[in-house]
């Protein structure tokens, strides 16, 4: 009888464990220096509901933010420990800083929670726990591209110039791996201080050298109009060297500011928002609505969109029960039509298996684009082993 | 009266602070009353225990600033290199074998302590404004050097893989925050306790009258550069633990902790809740730290400006913060009550 009892409530709470709402919590900072990152993660969210519904697996979807307010790891874990113990989510999501998502990867290991990278671009992020699947990129998974094509496409002699931290390290390094393996020549590297750098003799050092082409990496924003002014002015470009980046640089959101100095910069990237297809027509649309005051969507926007994307197909898969361990197993091997092309996730490593583009900056009316024109398909992250 | 001075002065009339002096040895029944309630939160508030660790070891992190500024009177906008300095030994400690809690915050406090040693010998040669960018270069340093050893510090991706013991083999540091909120007060209410000694000690008056008449000092025999610099030192060496606590309950080391905006907030902290005080530092950040966690559950984007408004409003019309005022409408209503 009680045994009996007992199965009738099981089969009672069933549905009514269903009917629960699929809480996912958003860490990033929407305050501070970095206030962008959640902005964007919170237009891209809102427009992949905009477009696939609140509703998953018979599971209304509730999205918890937080906000850390900047570089702030002790934040963003403490607002992990809370999501789960308190607010009891199914999925952690989020994390526009390195740091924040590192702090937070044990958290997820010991409470089993899958841990949605939706920014956070060090390689090393996703062998931190089990737990962690990538749908944004690598800093390597980007620049180490440039290097193959660049040695490809008659460029014999680089020089490298980047912001003296470890996402700059990141990229110089993918960068001269691949040109050097390619067949390419370093004639020197440059790390220049993260704050407030005066290009002018570093500029100067790299006339000096005659190149074919430099290889920048700065972060996106002041820095890399400073960086073009000044490049602009010593005539490096007269001198018939090339500027070569990575897409951080011409980012979507502030390419409109950098104007003309930007135009004719190539990059490689995975994300713009001039990618000719259904998908990202789809997306800009649903952004634009959701999201007016948040301008062009980026890249980080697009993490946000996959994000919640994979989300939504694990929890399809899992039928709408979200068990930790089986979640990762979906997440493996998952694949998507994102509005930046086909990703994938690498069922060995959970990172993102993604193409990536070689861009050009144009003018399109009273606005500047970054137009693909070659494509490397599938790449992985150089970074891992 | 110099700057550093007259924060502190915002915090209490002259006169007062004198009078106080040595009596204040006694434990009061307001004060077990406030040391009580932290004691109840962690029965009560058990969801918002993570929260609340952390306030106790910003707390603690003040009251190791208000030693400095609020007392000594020397005005510092760099006492997160200490912190983070004390962070990085306990996150170190920990990354590479050793994750016993109490020996890692001792051996915090030891190496924030030299550091503080060494270049209170920089800080108390200037005045004010010099004190303030000396101390602002020397949090600077501290940043840019742990940036540059990425090979040790993790750089800007931070130290991760801190792994911690169980707190005296026993207590595992759990999601729910239960071992880190209790582990925090008790360190906490140490620090305290030992402050309060000090500051009520003869030492401590004589800091107080170095912050009040530094050239005075002298001519009474007393020598201001040892006291300063006996001060600064055992500032930074509680700043130490401070951040070795953090280190030690998140298991995590942010090239944060060293940062320019950790000092800045510190010092709003301790006004709001008035400098020169020792549960000032205490009531700021726990009452910051509740505002912002509020607030920015509010509204994300929006909080900083509540929280610049608070602070503008304390500074224009509650002269010594939060305590301050507590202080002006307790003698008001002692003159009400006396006929």
């Amino acid at each position: 009888m009680k045994r009996l009892f007992l199965a009738a409530t099981l089969l009672a709470a069933a549905p009514l464990f269903a009917q629960e709402p699929l809480k996912i919590g958003v860490i990033a900072p929407f305050s501070g220096p970095f206030a962008d990152y959640g902005r964007q993660f919170e237009g891209g969210i809102k427009a992949f509901m905009k477009v696939n519904g609140d509703t998953i697996a018979g599971r209304k979807v509730e999205i918890l933010y937080r906000d850390t307010t900047g570089p702030n790891p002790e934040i963003a874990k403490r607002f992990a420990q809370e999501l789960v113990t308190r607010d009891k989510v199914d999925f952690l999501a989020g994390f526009g800083l390195t740091p924040e998502a590192l702090a937070v990867a044990d958290v997820a290991t010991e409470a089993k929670k899958p841990m949605i990278v939706m920014n956070a671009a060090s390689s090393i992020v996703t062998t931190k726990s089990p737990y962690i699947v990538r749908f944004s990129m690598t800093l390597q998974q980007v620049s180490a591209p440039m290097g193959a094509w660049a040695a490809k496409n008659g460029i014999k002699k680089a020089y490298t110039l980047v912001s003296d931290y470890a996402p700059g390290i990141d990229s110089e390094t993918g960068f001269k791996n691949a040109f050097t393996a390619a067949g390419g020549t370093v004639a020197d590297s440059i790390r220049v201080p993260l704050r407030n750098p005066d290009f002018a003799p570093y500029l100067q050092r790299v006339k000096d050298a005659k190149p074919d082409a430099v290889f920048v990496f700065l972060p996106a924003g002041e820095q890399g109009i400073a960086f073009m002014k000044g490049f602009q002015e010593r005539g490096l470009a007269q001198a018939g060297i090339k500027v070569i980046a990575t897409g951080d640089i011409t980012d979507d959101h502030v390419i409109d500011a950098m104007g003309d100095v930007a135009l004719g910069m190539i990059t490689t990237f995975h994300y713009s928002a001039a990618h000719e297809s259904p998908e990202n027509q789809a997306f800009l649309k649903a952004f634009a609505e959701v999201a007016a005051d948040k301008g062009r969507p980026n890249f980080m926007a697009v993490g946000g969109y996959d994000g919640m994307a994979g989300i939504y197909e694990v929890t399809k898969k899992l039928g709408g029960k979200i068990d930790g361990d089986k979640a990762m197993e979906a997440f493996k091997g998952l694949k998507l039509a994102s509005p930046r092309g086909a990703i994938a996730i690498d069922p060995a490593t959970r990172d993102i298996v993604q193409t990536v583009y070689v861009r050009k900056v144009e003018k399109r009316g009273a606005s500047y684009y970054n137009v693909e024109f070659d494509r490397i398909a599938d790449v992985k992250d150089p970074g891992k082993p | 009266m110099t700057g550093g001075a007259q924060i502190a002065e915002m915090a209490r009339p002259r006169i007062e602070a004198m009078a106080e002096g040595l009596s204040t040895a006694r434990w009061t029944l307001t004060e077990v009353a406030f040391w009580l309630v932290p004691v109840a939160c962690f029965f009560l508030l058990s969801d918002y225990l993570v929260l609340g660790s952390q306030i106790l070891i910003t707390a603690l992190f003040a009251l190791s600033l208000d030693l400095v500024l609020g007392y000594a009177g020397v005005v510092s906008l760099g006492h997160a290199a200490f912190f983070g300095l004390g962070a990085y030994t306990a996150g170190l400690l920990g990354r590479h074998g050793w994750g016993e809690p109490l020996s890692g915050l001792l051996l915090a406090a030891a190496v924030a302590a030299l550091a503080g040693w060494l270049t209170s010998f920089l800080v108390v040669r200037g005045r004010d404004l010099t004190r303030l960018m000396v101390t602002l270069g020397i949090g600077l340093l501290f940043f840019e050097a742990a940036n540059k050893a990425a090979f040790v510090t993790g750089g800007v991706d931070g130290l991760s893989g801190v792994t911690m013991w169980k707190l005296f083999g026993v207590f595992r540091f759990d999601l729910g925050g239960k071992t880190a909120y209790a582990y925090s007060l008790v360190v906490l209410f140490v620090a305290f306790v030992f402050a309060r000694r000090l500051v009520a000690s003869p030492f401590g008056l004589s800091l107080r009258a170095v912050r009040e008449n530094a050239t005075r000092m002298p001519a009474l025999g007393a020598s201001v550069r040892s006291r300063l610099v006996i001060a600064y030192t055992i500032g930074a060496a509680l700043a130490g633990i401070a951040g070795a606590l953090l280190a030690q309950t998140t298991q995590f080391v942010g090239l944060d902790s060293l940062g320019f905006q950790r000092s800045a907030e510190l010092v709003v902290m301790l006004v709001l809740g008035g400098a020169g005080r020792l549960y000032g530092a205490v009531i700021g950040t726990a009452l910051f730290m509740i505002a912002q966690d509020w607030l920015s559950g509010l509204n994300p984007v929006y909080w900083q400006f509540w929280i610049g408004l608070l602070l503008v409003v304390i500074v224009l019309f509650a002269r010594g913060g939060i305590l301050g005022v507590a202080d002006q409408a307790m003698a008001a209503w002692r003159r009400k009550a006396e006929p």
